[in-house]
């Protein structure tokens, strides 16, 4: 980065405005700013200094100004809420700009291989049928089980492909979906009804500091290297024969980095159930501002996807207090008309 | 013979068809070696197979007597670079960011680049006459420009093997002339260039030994115009095949004409 020419073209603006690193910084500041301020909203009211006040007592600093009620508020219910959405968040939007570049298919989603599905299956089966596990297990092991299938049947030829895996991942989906959708019609009784709408359609109502712990394990175990990764996906842009003569193992980093993805998603669907639109479009959205190269989109991608689902959930969970709305139904009624935006002013970047 | 690329009865098979029929050449280093024949003689397998990213099922590849088939791909990359036919991306890449491509075999993943990477990129986009292009979006561009961004991609790799895949296929005759002359320059600064050529007069006026592939065996290699005889086209290519002299550089050319095919 940073070769200065006084070339002004348009693309050489759009890099101007748009440094990535000093694009890092301020959206990172903004996520840190978002929590604490989304920590504040809901039917108690809560400052910005309160929270702070509290996350300072319970990291061991000073003690806490606040009433044992407001303090369990702040640290209980919502603190956790909040950064189980941005881990979520981040990890989705990650795991879909992956998934578009391995498959070199715009539509790609963190999904994509069927996760979503088998993690549904899961948790329905634990939430109709009472299958005695832990909603979370549960859900885990069915978006394991879902991507296991899709990479056997991708990679049934020995080699996995792009159009292969995209293909296999539809397959699985539908089989999962439909015995999904079965279990739901034959079982499914007035009370449970809204409680599985809720998770099929994804909702951090549940997060409590057991979901932080399990997010931000994911980020870091798998998150962390697939965001460093960034130069082996540019070395695919123009598809696996031209990967290979830069050096790449084209076959090695398919199945490595489809797999760590699938683990990041199938964390985060564990805990959140199946969040649309985020990993679909918030991808698309940051290469239309920063441009298609990895290595300057997947940081970004991760923060913008922490950000947009903090400020999701708080919608969800305030717009219609004391009603909530699963968050999936949010994000894509705001993001949509964003990214609608962003697709009609900026056309040099897609 | 010393150094160079050496092919000794390479032999590959796709889905168990034989592509490529035990093809052996020797390639001196430093030159502008083309790859003819009709189409589906095997010519564009048997170059992913010295760049070994076809691997072959028999014989051996040699490149400056280190076999590029077992050696590191990294070190591969190093070595060897490719200019594939027709290749695309969907991503709204800067003509600098894909000439930038070519520097990761040599800066690995993880390390920034550095200010000679920027230097290389600048330079191979003058070499190829794009460096007016840098900022612009490749998808934007021609397909002859999209050509030569290529090239030059594999030029910012500094390989010391060049394949090509038809590098004159979307140029204009000018663009494609002045590519051959590149290709010449490059040889001549000491890079092996092996490129799968359809014009036959480009061929001839380009190379200095030539491989004619015909149904997925080498049926001539030598020095250009020793071996192009009008004899050997017509047998390739089932056409009636007449050389002449180019009446301003001396150089041989060919003139085709349908001839009477017994079918």
């Amino acid at each position: 980065m940073g070769s200065g020419e006084a070339i002004s073209t348009r693309g050489r603006l759009r890099r101007a405005v748009l440094n990535p690193q000093i694009a890092a910084g301020v959206l990172g500041a903004v996520l840190v700013a978002s929590v604490v301020f989304a920590v504040t909203f809901g039917p108690a009211d809560i400052t910005p200094g309160e929270v702070w006040a509290s996350v300072l007592h319970h990291l061991g600093f000073g003690t806490s100004p606040l009433t044992e009620l407001r303090d369990g508020i702040v640290w209980e219910l919502r603190m956790p809420r909040v950064l189980t959405a941005a881990a979520v968040g981040a990890g989705l939007a990650v795991s879909g700009a992956v998934m578009q570049a391995l498959t070199r298919n715009p539509l790609a989603d963190p999904y994509l291989l069927g996760l979503s599905s088998g993690a549904s299956l899961g948790a329905v089966l634990v939430l109709l049928l009472g299958l005695a596990l832990a909603l979370p297990v549960a859900a885990f092991l069915g978006a394991l089980l879902a991507l296991g299938l899709t990479l056997a049947l991708a990679g049934s030829l020995g080699r996995i492909t792009p159009s292969r895996t995209v293909l296999a991942g539809v397959a699985v989906s539908a089989l999962a979906s439909a015995v999904t959708s079965l279990v739901i019609f034959w079982w499914v009784t007035g009370d449970s009804y809204r409680e599985i709408l809720s998770w099929l359609l994804g909702s951090l109502a549940g997060a409590r500091w057991p979901a932080v712990a399990i997010t931000f394990v994911a980020l870091l175990v798998a998150g962390v290297p697939i965001v460093l990764s960034g130069r082996t996906l540019d070395a695919f842009a123009f598809g696996d024969t031209s990967a290979a003569t830069l050096g790449i193992n084209v076959q090695g980093a398919r199945w490595g980095l489809l797999a760590v993805t699938a683990l990041l998603t199938g964390a985060m669907v564990s805990v959140s159930g199946a969040i649309g639109f985020v990993g679909l479009i918030l991808p698309h959205a940051v290469r239309l501002l920063v441009g298609p190269r990895h290595r300057a989109l997947l940081p970004l991608v991760a923060l913008l996807g922490a950000i947009f689902l903090v400020w999701a959930d708080t919608l969800a969970r305030t717009a219609f207090d004391p009603r909530e709305l699963p968050v999936g139904i949010v994000t894509a009624i705001v993001g949509a008309p964003v990214f609608a935006w962003l697709l009609a002013t900026r056309r040099d970047n897609a | 013979m010393n150094g160079g690329l050496r092919a000794d009865r390479v032999e590959v098979r796709i889905d168990g068809t034989l592509i490529v029929d035990g093809v052996s050449v020797a390639m001196p280093p430093g030159s502008v070696s083309a790859l003819i024949g009709p189409n589906g003689a095997g010519k564009t397998t048997l170059l992913h197979a010295i760049a070994a990213v076809q691997k072959p099922d028999a014989g051996v590849i040699l490149f400056d007597d280190q076999n590029l088939g077992s050696m590191g791909r990294r070190d591969r990359a190093r070595m060897l670079s490719l200019v594939e036919q027709d290749a695309s991306t969907e991503l709204a890449l800067t003509v600098r960011d894909v000439v930038a491509l070519g520097r990761i075999p040599h800066h690995g993943l993880w390390r920034d680049e550095a200010t000679e990477d920027e230097l290389i990129v600048r330079e191979s986009l003058e070499t190829v006459g794009m460096a007016g292009f840098a900022d612009r979006v490749f998808t934007s561009l021609s397909g002859g420009e999209r050509q030569r961004v290529m090239l030059a991609k594999a030029i910012a790799q500094q390989p010391r093997l060049l394949l090509l895949d038809e590098p004159t296929n979307h140029l204009d005759i000018s663009a494609g002339l002045s590519t051959l002359g590149l290709l010449g320059r490059l040889a001549a600064s000491g890079v092996s260039v092996l490129a799968v050529l359809h014009d036959l007069n480009l061929a001839l006026a380009a190379s200095d030994h030539i491989l004619v592939m015909q149904n997925g065996r080498a049926v001539a290699f030598g020095p250009t115009e020793q071996t192009l005889s009008a004899e050997l086209i017509s047998d390739v290519y089932g056409v009636r095949a007449d050389l002449l002299r180019h009446p301003a550089t001396g150089r041989p050319m060919v003139a085709f004409s349908q001839q009477p095919l017994v079918e």
